[in-house]
């Protein structure tokens, strides 16, 4: 634990908070966004925001996979697990999300169909060896950290000829999200909030390296800091936004560079370029079709692609009107501004992605952050 | 129901538990004198009815139930037989009660090895016997293979609670102070770390114990001072102060960093994405203490070997919205939420 403590040590924690303190200006407004759930939830954790100033706002941004999922994808899940030959496995997480009519991959498993909750790519490869008359189906997703070991799941299948096993592949992009959410006119045609830097994801930068934000930042003139996922690593983030505000910069800096370097991991980035290729346009809750921004199998895998094998095609369904994940996920609202928080829309009964996931910005706020409501409610 | 006649012996190393073993016949009944009469061994099983009298003292009687499903059986630490007896003892028990007879029924799936069910059984007996408690009644049920997983048992709980003492979770008041005693998650990180799909090294054991001997002293030390006692079992520290919050009305603050974790159990937390003040605990209480009480009440506690890692965490405040807070150890504040859903690893 020692390791870990170290980016918990408050008389630290305070000494960045008295610099940032010290380094903004009261003339202006910091709105930062922190991409990626994992930082959402150290900040509602660990109380991030009560050490900011006033003026300084972190915006929660769309980056929890489970919660960019579109109910699309859950409808189509479910239809193949109507498949009798079909198991399902699936990260737990992924259980209650829900599709389009409210339903869930919970519900469907309670109703009887193949689901099993795994915890790592090797559960699903033994699974498909323990039962080789079965439709072993993974599903798959997650940004950029996760794709290497559905690659890395791929070649042990191909190696041990397990015919029976295959991909649901969900793996989606950062990068072109956060060009999305920048180019995208409907932020500010919905009242958003201009952002004035990101944080952007350590675990994504140990595999892509630093490099391939470098175009976002040139092109919107938007500091991004790469940062780790410990409240000191983002308090250090902060102050180092705060700092290139200031000094009219738009670089990107890495922050967490006990690992993450610029060019990332190049035997992991082969891994998946030998393995998949981008889909031209992928489906993303609340930031709707961006080009570039998933992945999918190459046609020489097609064997293990679950969308080919089964010919399951593309569905589009429309969100629940009254939920406001879409802007939520764009930063352009906040939790509370949402008429269904915490009356209709509860951890145990969400009805948007957001609430969904531990790291959703709902979930955040309702599991951590209500104590803050009044405060919120006042300000926003 | 002792055996007469000619009766295979029970092969008790390499037997296994068969569908006659539930069927009312002779099987069951060698079952239940060969195997759970020998573990439990008591003068009120030895009259071999369908039920036990006993004699009630003075007081009011107090009793609880509750089934025990655990996966796996066998955890570090113990099992779902100790796992059994510790807890409904502990149910009795926060009641200020000294608890006295428990039962104990079984639910065993045909072909369950009659090894395990001894190793069991054996434990169930001498968790009770430490604990000064008997297990007076019982049921044995067999079911198809399929039907259960493994072995599932539900145990019944009855004991005497002195005249004065009323404990119960709508007594907490403003002011009041949240004692634990002593380091929380043990037992949910000891069983996780035995599941078959996380399994994981670690030298942390399970907490399972008796508590009702360290609530004698307590309430010896605290006496009507004392007004809620819980022990945080599934859902942990923060299911159970929300508990309270609601059947009290009002909120607590807690210090984060006054509360005990383990350091293996907060690494072991940390790794898989949880939070120790949700994981389970079977051997930890959570004393809701006036505060003229609450020092006297904490030295009793870290006296006795059970609390010697006691610590007061936080008190109880005014709130309407009934929010369990926690000051963050990092300067921040938070809710201390129910935990919603199972307990899952995350994905990135
Ligand atoms: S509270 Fe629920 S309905 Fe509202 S935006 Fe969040 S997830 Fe959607």
């Amino acid at each position: 634990m020692k390791y870990a403590d170290e980016f918990r040590d408050k008389a630290i924690a305070q000494g960045i908070a008295r610099a940032i303190g010290a380094e903004v200006s009261s003339q202006r407004a910091y709105r930062f966004m922190e991409f990626c759930g994992g930082h959402t939830h150290a900040i509602s954790r660990y109380g991030l925001e009560d050490l900011l100033p006033a003026n300084v706002r972190m915006i929660h941004g769309p980056g929890c996979p489970v919660c960019v999922l579109p109910a699309s994808r859950i409808d189509m899940a479910i239809r193949l697990v109507d498949r009798p030959e079909v198991t399902l496995c699936v990260y737990g997480d992924l259980m209650r999300a829900p599709g389009s009519q409210g339903q869930s991959l919970l519900r469907a498993k309670a109703l009887g169909a193949d689901i099993r909750m795994i915890y790592s790519t090797l559960d699903a490869i033994r699974l498909a060896e323990q039962a080789p008359s079965r439709e072993v189906v993974f599903f798959a997703i997650g940004f950029e950290t996760t794709t290497p070991p559905t690659a890395v799941m791929i070649r042990i299948a191909e190696k041990k000829r397990l015919k029976g096993l295959s991909v649901f592949c969900n793996h989606v992009l950062t990068p072109s999200a956060m060009h999305s959410i920048l180019e995208n006119p409907k932020i500010r045609d919905t009242g958003g909030v201009p952002i004035d830097g990101f944080i952007g994801p350590a675990h994504v930068s140990t595999i892509i390296g630093t490099q391939p934000y470098e175009p976002l930042a040139e092109q919107f003139g938007k500091p991004i800091v790469i940062a780790g996922f410990e409240p000191l690593d983002v308090m250090q983030a902060i102050l180092m936004l705060v700092r290139q505000v200031n000094e009219d910069r738009y670089q990107v800096e890495n922050q967490y560079s006990r690992a993450v370097t610029r060019e990332g991991n190049r035997r992991a980035k082969d891994e998946v370029s030998q393995i998949f290729e981008l889909r031209e346009q992928f489906e993303w809750r609340g930031l709707g079709l961006v080009p570039n921004s998933g992945m999918k199998l190459k046609p020489a895998y097609a064997q293990f692609d679950a969308e080919a094998r089964f010919a399951i095609h593309d569905l589009r369904v429309a969100d629940n009107p009254a939920c406001e994940c879409c802007a939520i996920l764009r930063g352009a609202k906040r939790p509370v501004e949402c008429k269904l928080f915490g009356t209709v829309c509860t951890p145990e009964t969400p009805i948007g992605s957001c609430m969904v996931s531990s790291e959703g910005a709902c979930a955040a706020y309702w599991t951590y952050g209500r104590v803050r409501d009044e405060q919120l409610r006042r300000t926003s | 129901m002792s055996v007469k006649g000619y009766q295979r012996k029970l092969d008790l190393e390499n037997g296994r538990v068969d569908l006659s073993h539930g069927s009312g016949g002779r099987a069951m009944a060698q079952l239940i004198s060969g195997l759970f009469h020998q573990a439990f061994g008591n003068e009120w099983l030895a009259r071999c009815n369908d039920q036990s009298a006993f004699d009630v003292a003075a007081g009011r009687m107090v009793m609880t139930t509750d089934g025990y499903v655990v996966s796996p059986l066998f955890f570090p630490g113990g099992n779902i037989g100790s796992l059994a007896v510790h807890g409904t003892i502990n149910d009795v028990a926060m009641s200020g009660a000294r608890p006295l007879y428990l039962s104990a029924s079984f639910i065993i799936e045909e072909g369950f090895p009659f090894s395990d069910l001894k190793a069991i059984a054996d434990s169930m007996g001498a968790a009770a016997r430490s604990a000064g408690v008997y297990i007076i009644a019982g049921d044995t049920k067999v079911v198809e293979r399929g039907k259960a997983d493994g072995l599932f048992i539900s145990t019944t709980g009855i004991g005497i609670v002195a005249d004065g003492l009323d404990l119960s979770a709508d007594k907490a008041m403003v002011g009041d102070r949240v004692l634990v005693s002593g380091s929380l998650g043990d037992h949910g990180v000891a069983v996780m770390s035995k599941r078959q799909n996380v399994a994981f090294q670690t030298e942390v054991v399970s907490d399972s114990a008796a508590l009702h001997k360290l609530v004698a002293v307590m309430v010896a030390a605290g006496g009507s001072g004392i007004r809620v006692m819980r022990d945080p079992t599934r859902g942990g520290l923060a299911a159970t102060l929300n508990e309270i919050a609601h059947q009290s009305e009002l909120g607590f603050r807690l210090q984060e960093a006054s509360i005990p974790v383990k350091p293996a159990v907060a690494a072991t937390c940390e790794l898989l994405g949880l939070d120790p003040i949700h994981v389970a605990n079977e051997g930890k209480l959570v004393a809701i203490v006036a505060p003229d009480f609450a020092d006297a009440v904490l030295a009793a506690m870290k006296a006795h070997p059970l609390g010697s890692d006691a610590a007061d965490i936080g008190e109880a405040v005014a709130d309407n919205r009934k929010f369990v807070q926690m000051a963050t150890s990092f300067g921040g504040r938070r809710i201390v939420d129910w935990l919603w859903g199972e307990q899952l690893p995350r994905i990135c």
